[in-house]
């Protein structure tokens, strides 16, 4: 373990007081608010959070077992940052921005605490191409090189906050994120490497209305419940509906270009899971590893709540530096919840007045302050860029109507609600179709009428019709029986079951069904539309439901599903489908 | 060692000592009474005016007069491979009459975590013998999976029957049994012992007890001795280890006490707010490091308040657990053994450890056919309440029987009956040729020409 015991005068010192857990409590110590600062002889790292007479109070991102009043406290005068640059992707780093896989180099497979690993490497060279050169005028957010980090590119920036210049010098070739690459007229250097305060949110020139979806593969969200590039949504369900299944699709299958993933106080076999199967998996569109454009964060249940705490803000600013780049950027968050609740331990430490069921006050601005970093922009260099948050919430007992989701409901525009007795029912994904929505949909509507069918959204507008129907009649037969409904309602039944099993249920274990891309759901869609019309028709010119429903063509479409190159086994069962429906008209 | 008399309040398990020296928070605190007598407690607040102990014991006996000794260390337990075959109190003496441990290595209770990229992927089928289990919620090597049972269910014959016949096929390497119980009554703990005498078991088991009648707040260092010694069993010795844990409800009630006890902000049902973290801070104590052989299993059961899933100890426990075995009281009613419900019982690992190279090709789908046949078959018997069932459907009046058949053949099993995963899947498509093979959509048709017992006897037949 590494002990840092320096004392260095220039800094200040203070000494701790109090010890309550992650919460404890300085005294002489000059600090501002949000200060890293290093608790005990460990250095363990912490941040200030409260400041009261001669009192800092701190909360600290490492377990605090063993450290005593009395100990040494040093206030580094910076806030919580993350470092920016090239090495960010496929890697894996705890709340704090530390490298998981650094960490085991350092004190092996368990987490121990006062060890400090920076975010980046800071010996590997990365190839630096100038996109600029002396004597070009840049302002604050322009890209002056790239690097190849992996099949990404990665474009280098001036800071965000840099005031404009001229370039002198600009480098080209092998260096370390810290040498420098760039300096200007007025003397100011610039390396690869950039820190930013995760709370803050980097700025933009101009934020724009989303009009493009962000294709997820998935079909009832695609299809029904469309999030927009730069669009929030947030997945509430009970434990075992799915919430992290659905998320993980997300992550896999969406087409942002970039994926960052917060597993946030959540299972650690999962995020294990996330690192054995995205190296395997291959992008769709560009047919390499997952993997190459996803950064993970990982601060399971069982790691320090402040770095939970923390983890949610360092998620975002790395998605927004990739924003920054002009990336569309897609954020998931598992789960919101528990980052809610370590605001709650922490509050409750602090002997906070406390808001509803116990969290703090402030619960609602902090969710909207994050769910707002989301957006489609403008960037400072005048790119399009994006950053997409879908956040998991985990409601206690799957009770919709508490704080978390409420006050996540109030912000995002849309809700997938998961439903624990779809699940139970093993219809998966479990998201409920009558009680999500979505508010995107007339925004995205220009969007489906060119890219899809100018009919996708009419289509749309009658699945969501016949699904709801069926939940009236459902009501109707659970008192009735389904004999006793008219004809064409028997119908319908049918019809809204074929949408059900087989456009909304989608087998995130299969090969090819767990990908669904805009094309092939549009001719699902279509071919129940079909059977559909036939079978009104037919009921029209006199045949039974009961006959209808015996037609053998459609027991074959859910097969469709499984099948990579499905066109001309859906041509052939929808020749069969006109061809049974036409002998059963012509037998009435 | 220094020592202390200044104790200054004494409330619940709670005790408060004045003018200390500089103490470490959570360090091991022993308390001397005027005869002599020691008890131990924990550091849970300390300032350079006042410290907090936790006691584990009752605080009968203590007073303004007794000394106050701080060891200037966490809680360490000593561990060693002569554990095996022992049994401890709740706060880790031996009770059986033997020997005390000699300690290869002490090692600090509270555990840290495992680092999520030293972790390996869980994926070693456990076949337990249970269909209903291994069928349609498979446990596999790392996994944390409880038991969410009620009061008076036989959820302790079940998670023996599990620690009886659990093994990795084609593996011959058994599991090392750590066994915590937490509030039990002592009839329970025997029924426990006399099971583990009568199989063997106990020679390769470590027995954790702290009984109905011992200290409630002992209950909160219980399970983290059986977690360590199991961490100790698996990482160190390379044992494959099962841990069960019993009865979690008690130790969210001592979690509650202690709560209590230091007035602090309570969350839903006067449970604390940090309960999550220290519930997940025992329950992420599972799994498998890379680069080393062993593995720790977890099976905590606790009995739901009032058959209640939403509240908040199975609902907590739920969230941070790879699925939930569920005991159900109608299926026990009916008389049926185990009486597992797999509607609401779930294993989000099982994908990992079934199918091709694990268990067989078709196990995901039987399964997901079998769990929405009995879904809705189970749904309608609701209907068939109000309507009778002349008024269904052909293909429901088959769906309703598919549910009987499905809880009298498939649930229903013996104590001692021990189902391959072969037997299992094979009664599972016994049971699914019972319905029309083009009710059976989510398996697809090379599965069906392969394995429904119709293709199969007509390919026999050829």
């Amino acid at each position: 373990m590494e002990v840092k015991n320096e004392k260095t005068k220039d800094k200040k010192q203070g000494v701790l007081k109090r010890i309550a857990g992650p919460v404890v409590t300085a005294v002489n110590l000059d600090a501002h608010m949000y200060d890293v600062v290093k608790v005990g002889r460990e250095a363990l790292m912490g941040e200030v959070i409260k400041i009261q007479g001669d009192n800092v109070i701190i909360q600290v991102y490492e377990d605090t077992s063993g450290i005593k009043p009395g100990e040494p406290v040093e206030n580094t005068g910076l806030s919580l940052a993350v470092e920016l640059g090239p090495g960010l992707l496929t890697s894996i780093y705890d709340g704090i921005q530390r490298p998981l896989a650094v960490l085991v180099e350092k004190m092996g497979n368990f987490i121990e605490r006062g060890v400090t690993a920076p975010g980046l490497s800071h010996t590997k060279k990365w190839k630096f191409v100038p996109l600029v050169k002396a004597g070009d005028k840049v302002e604050a957010g322009a890209i002056i090189g790239e690097v190849q980090e992996t099949n990404i590119v990665h474009r280098v920036m001036i800071p965000p906050t840099a005031k404009p210049g001229v370039i002198k010098v600009i480098k080209s070739g092998e260096y370390t994120v810290d040498e420098i690459i760039c300096t200007l007229e007025d003397g100011r250097e610039f390396p690869m490497i950039q820190r930013w305060p995760v709370r803050v949110p980097r700025p933009v020139k101009e934020k724009m209305n989303p009009t493009i979806p962000l294709i997820t593969g998935q079909r009832i969200l695609d299809g029904l419940f469309p999030i927009a590039k730069g669009g929030t949504a947030a997945i509430p369900g009970p434990f075992g509906s799915g919430k992290t299944v659905t998320q993980q699709q997300l992550a896999k299958w969406s087409d942002a270009e970039i994926v960052v993933y917060i597993g946030c106080g959540e299972r650690g076999n999962e995020m294990t899971e996330v690192l054995t199967e995205f190296p395997h998996l291959e992008d769709p569109k560009t047919g390499k590893p997952l993997m190459e454009r996803t950064v993970l964060i990982a601060n399971t249940s069982n790691m320090p709540v402040a770095a939970r705490e923390a983890s949610v803000y360092t998620g975002i600013t790395i998605a927004e530096y990739f924003r920054d780049m002009g990336y569309d950027v897609s954020l998931m968050a598992d789960s919101t919840s528990r980052w809610a609740e370590a605001m709650r331990e922490i509050s409750s430490r602090l002997e906070e007045m406390p808001g509803e069921e116990g969290y703090p006050a402030y619960l609602a601005a902090r969710l909207s302050e994050f769910y707002e970093r989301a957006g489609l922009v403008k960037t400072l260099n005048g790119a399009r860029g994006s950053v997409s948050v879908i956040g998991a919430v985990s409601p206690p007992g799957g009770d919709f109507s508490e704080p978390v989701t409420q006050n996540t409901l109030r912000i995002v525009k849309v809700f997938w609600a998961l439903d624990a007795k779809l699940s139970q029912r093993r219809h998966f994904p479990a998201i409920n179709w009558l009680n999500s929505y979505s508010l995107y949909l007339d925004s995205l509507q220009d969007w489906y009428d060119k890219e899809v069918s100018p009919d996708w959204n009419q289509i749309r507008s009658w699945a969501m019709g016949v699904l709801q129907k069926e939940a009236e009649l459902q009501e109707i037969v659970q008192l009735v029986g389904s004999d006793a409904l008219p004809e064409t309602e028997q119908l319908t039944i049918e019809i809204a079951r074929m949408i059900r099993e087989i456009f909304l249920q989608q087998n995130a274990y299969d090969a090819v069904d767990t990908f669904c891309d805009m094309k092939k759901q549009y001719d699902m869609m279509k071919a129940i539309r079909l059977y559909s019309d036939l079978a009104y028709a037919a009921q029209v010119a006199g045949v039974s439901p009961a006959q209808i429903i015996t037609i053998k063509a459609k027991n074959d479409l859910p097969q469709i599903k499984f099948i990579k190159d499905y066109k001309p086994e859906l041509a052939k069962i929808e020749k069969q489908m006109d061809a049974e429906f036409n002998a059963l008209r012509s037998a009435a | 060692m220094k020592e202390y008399r200044t104790i200054n309040k004494i409330a619940g398990p709670l005790v408060f000592v004045e003018k200390t020296e500089p103490i470490g928070y959570q360090e091991l605190v022993n308390i001397v009474l005027f005869d002599g007598t020691m008890k131990r407690g924990q550091v849970l607040d300390t300032s350079d005016d006042l410290v907090v102990v936790q006691i584990f014991e009752t605080t009968t006996g203590i007073g303004k007069d007794s000394g106050v000794r701080f060891t200037g260390e966490t809680i360490k337990m000593p561990v060693g491979r002569d554990m095996l075959g022992r049994i401890l109190s709740g706060g880790g003496k031996p009770i059986d009459g033997g020997p005390e441990i000699v300690p290869e290595k002490r090692l600090d209770i509270t555990g840290a975590a495992i680092n999520p990229y030293a972790r390996s992927n869980p994926s070693d089928f456990i076949q337990t013998g249970i269909s209903t289990i291994d069928g349609t919620n498979t446990l596999v090597r790392g996994q944390k999976l409880p038991i969410f049972s009620g009061a008076g269910l036989p959820h302790n014959n079940i998670a023996l029957q599990i620690a009886r016949q659990a093994k990795v096929p084609g593996s011959t390497e058994g599991f090392a049994v750590v066994f915590a119980a937490m509030g039990i009554t002592k009839e329970e703990a025997n029924a426990f012992m006399q099971d583990f005498e009568r199989t063997g078991a106990l020679e390769r088991a470590v027995v954790f007890l702290n009984l109905a009648d011992d200290p409630a707040v002992e209950r909160i260092i219980t399970p983290r001795l059986a977690l360590t010694t199991a961490e100790y069993l698996a990482f160190e010795l390379g044992m494959h280890v099962l841990v069960i844990l019993t009865d979690m409800t008690n130790y969210c009630e001592a979690l509650r006490q202690i709560g209590a006890a230091r007035e602090e902000v309570p969350g839903r049902r006067g449970y604390p707010g940090y309960m999550y973290t220290d519930l997940a801070c025992l329950y992420e104590r599972a799994g498998i490091i890379k680069g080393l052989k062993g593995s720790v299993t977890q099976i905590p059961i606790l009995t739901m308040p009032g058959d209640d899933i939403t509240h908040p100890i199975p609902d907590l426990t739920g969230y941070i657990t790879e699925g939930q075995i569920v005991v159900n009281r109608d299926l026990h009613r009916k008389g049926i053994y185990p009486p597992i419900n797999v509607l609401p019982s779930l294993s989000r690992l099982m994908n990992l450890g079934i199918g091709k190279g694990h268990t067989r090709e078709d196990h995901k789908k039987v399964s997901d056919q079998m769990y929405a046949g009995y879904a809705e078959g189970n749904d309608l018997r609701g209907l068939v309440a109000i309507v009778g069932k002349d008024a269904l459907s052909e293909r429901d009046r088959m769906f309703l029987e598919f549910a009987d058949l499905f809880e009298n053949r498939f649930v229903r099993q013996g104590y001692d009956e021990d189902r391959t995963i072969e037997d299992t899947l094979n009664l599972g498509w016994e049971l699914l040729s019972t319905l029309p093979v083009e009710q059976l959509v989510r398996i697809d048709r090379e599965l069906i020409q392969k394995y429904h017992p119709k293709f199969r006897t007509g390919a026999k037949k050829e």
